[in-house]
């Protein structure tokens, strides 16, 4: 007993009562036991998720022989060779695609992110008629599977004489019903509403306010809206590839598929598709690992309903 | 980093005066501009070709004409095989997938919570990194995971002795559900973890002095609690199942167990591209995209009800 009453004068340190010794200990024994599982099938489940990519970075270092030799997880030496390859081939046009999917994911998600950042804006500050029903046009957006609007969109661009152009891929990314769901969402957390009448009683307009005083406090939510744009749009491959005839307008996404509807007839295509693969794969991951913070909050924000 | 940490409760909106509806229009304008021209216009447009069909004259020579058929389209269209094989399969996918992925998720998510986990944020991002490859790439790294002589997961269950063609025509389904699997699942936990994390410690604390072991406080005490995220990522699981196009058409190259018009939205591109009929594939879009709408509406429906009981 005067062992337990010492316990909080003398931690840890101290030798453990001769008392509750013995269940702690088979509860220490539990406690391990439980951390190895549970550490283990967490192991056991990034694996999953860690070694495809790093079979790709393993694939891209291989010449076609070696590739289809079925080696287990090791590098080849082919990697300078499968790069060379890979610009050089078509006259280089591979960085010309890499160079599409910036333009359209860039332009998309700074653009969008910021049209989007607007409306959100606008539907947490503001009172107006048929805000309701506004709204719930959004809504109705964020639902609508994406590939479901693709066809329709590409009917629309052709009988407007628009498909084949940079606009039919640029301009239906710039509408993202989601972005404004998550950039009201933000609004509210970020920017107080005192703050913005502190701006009003200054002298300052609706726009002066939003652009000097709510938009520097956004820019934590504008990031992560863009980041996720971004991805969004350089992942996209229905739209461009119902839009787009023209090989020179393709993003990195088409351009790879085209490459790999080849590698029946011609297996040694098959470096160049993971060779594309890893190039492109390889800013999005990076993104991702630098930008850990945004796509936190993106995720949590997303999932408050 | 939490999400409390960087979303500050809403403070109780008032109306800021001077607020009202021609300050609200600059901001609205730019996104309900580009809304109209790329979904309400584009659908609006595909819902009127729907309507019509064009008739050949002839051998195809002399042109053709344009006629009113009502809703003989979406007679066609629901009548045809290769559609109705199409949503078949769809369906199986669905009931496959939508499970699959949720369990794994909530699982991986609870691991993430539990309190003897080491490395919560090195977990998170590796489980996260397939969300950052592209759908077109990652299912071209599993179709070469999957193709004997290439594949060293082939490789082993063969020296195994264990002999399995992921890419036949049994398999393939359950093949491309472990793609979708794969991109989705980490993001699932992110939204999950973030709501485990919200769960009143007291709550848990309460659970443990009762005499539940961690396994039953995860599965009957936290996992009601987070019902909501769980509804939204059923949600969201639905729709995006609805959109398989991607993996299907890159498998659609390694395999022949996979056909032009294996899911409803390849029937649709085949519609427009190969066989060049326009209101068809406008109609398939059309049927998707009201499918889409009832079954997330329903989906609402579902879990509002579950969380109001």
């Amino acid at each position: 007993m005067t062992a337990v009453l010492d316990r909080p004068a003398a931690p840890a340190a101290s030798t453990p009562p001769l008392g509750p010794r013995a269940p702690r200990r088979r509860n220490r024994r539990h406690r391990l036991l439980g951390a190895i599982g549970v550490n283990g099938l967490l192991v056991v489940g990034s694996a999953y998720m860690v070694l495809p990519l790093l079979w790709l970075v393993f694939a891209a270092t291989k010449d076609a022989r070696t590739l289809y030799s079925g080696d287990l997880f090791s590098f080849g030496d082919a990697f300078v060779q499968n790069m060379q390859t890979l610009l050089a081939q078509d006259d280089g046009i591979f960085l010309r695609w890499l160079g599409n999917s910036i333009l359209y994911a860039g332009v998309g998600a700074v653009v969008g992110g910021f049209v989007s950042l607007m409306a959100g804006y606008a539907f947490d500050k503001f009172e107006f008629r048929s805000k309701k029903a506004l709204y719930a046009a959004v809504l109705v957006g964020v639902l609508v599977p994406n590939t479901a609007t693709v066809i329709p969109l590409y009917l629309l661009a052709a009988a407007a004489g628009m498909t084949n152009t940079y606009w039919a891929v640029l301009i239906p990314t710039l509408c993202n019903p989601f972005s404004v769901y998550l950039a009201r969402v933000f609004s509210a957390g970020y920017v107080p509403n005192e703050t913005l009448e502190a701006a009003r009683v200054d002298g300052a307009g609706t726009v002066r306010s939003f652009l000097g005083v709510a938009l520097p406090m956004l820019v934590p939510g504008f990031v992560t809206i863009a980041l996720f744009q971004f991805v969004g749009i350089w992942n996209n491959f229905m739209l461009p590839l119902i839009m787009l005839q023209n090989r020179d307008l393709f993003p990195s996404s088409v351009g790879i598929a085209l490459w790999q509807s080849q590698v029946q007839q011609n297996p040694e295509f098959s470096t160049l598709v993971i060779a594309g693969s890893f190039i492109s794969v390889l800013p999005l991951v990076l993104a991702f690992v630098m930008l850990q913070r945004f796509w936190r909050s993106g995720l949590s924000a997303g999932s408050v309903k | 980093m939490t999400a409390s940490a960087t979303l500050p409760a809403r403070s109780r909106r008032r109306s800021i005066p001077g607020t009202g509806g021609r300050a609200a229009a600059v901001f609205l304008i730019p996104f309900f501009a580009l809304f109209a021209v790329t979904m309400v216009a584009p659908v609006a447009y595909a819902i009127g070709m729907s309507l019509f069909a064009e008739r050949r004259n002839g051998l195809g020579f002399g042109g053709s004409e344009i006629e009113f058929v009502g809703l003989g389209n979406y007679g066609a269209v629901l009548s045809d095989a290769s559609f109705l094989e199409g949503f078949g399969r769809l369906a199986v996918y669905c009931l496959l997938y939508v499970p699959t992925l949720l369990v794994v998720a909530l699982v991986l998510a609870l691991l993430l919570d539990a309190t003897v986990t080491y490395a919560r944020r090195a977990f998170q991002l590796l489980l996260f990194l397939p969300h950052a490859v592209p759908g077109v790439i990652a299912a071209l790294i599993w179709a070469y995971l999957y193709t004997p002589g290439i594949s060293p997961i082939v490789n082993v269950l063969a020296s195994g002795g264990i002999e399995i063609d992921f890419l036949s025509v049994q398999m393939v389904l359950p093949s491309m559900v472990n793609i979708a699997v794969w991109e989705w699942a980490g993001y699932n936990v992110i939204i999950l973890f973030t709501a485990l994390q919200t769960v009143p410690r007291e709550v848990l604390e309460a659970a443990r002095v009762d005499g539940a072991g961690e396994i039953r406080t995860a599965f009957s005490i936290k996992t009601p609690l987070i019902a909501p995220a769980l509804g939204v990522a059923l949600l969201f699981t639905v729709i995006g199942s609805l959109q398989l196009f991607t993996e299907p058409k890159i498998l659609s190259s390694a395999t022949t167990a996979v056909t032009g018009t294996w899911v409803p939205n390849m029937w649709a591109y085949d519609a427009a591209f190969n066989r060049n009929n326009l209101p068809e594939a406008a109609t398939a879009s059309i049927i998707l995209a009201v499918l889409a709408g009832a079954l997330s509406w329903a989906v609402t429906r579902f879990t509002s009800r579950e969380r109001t009981r």
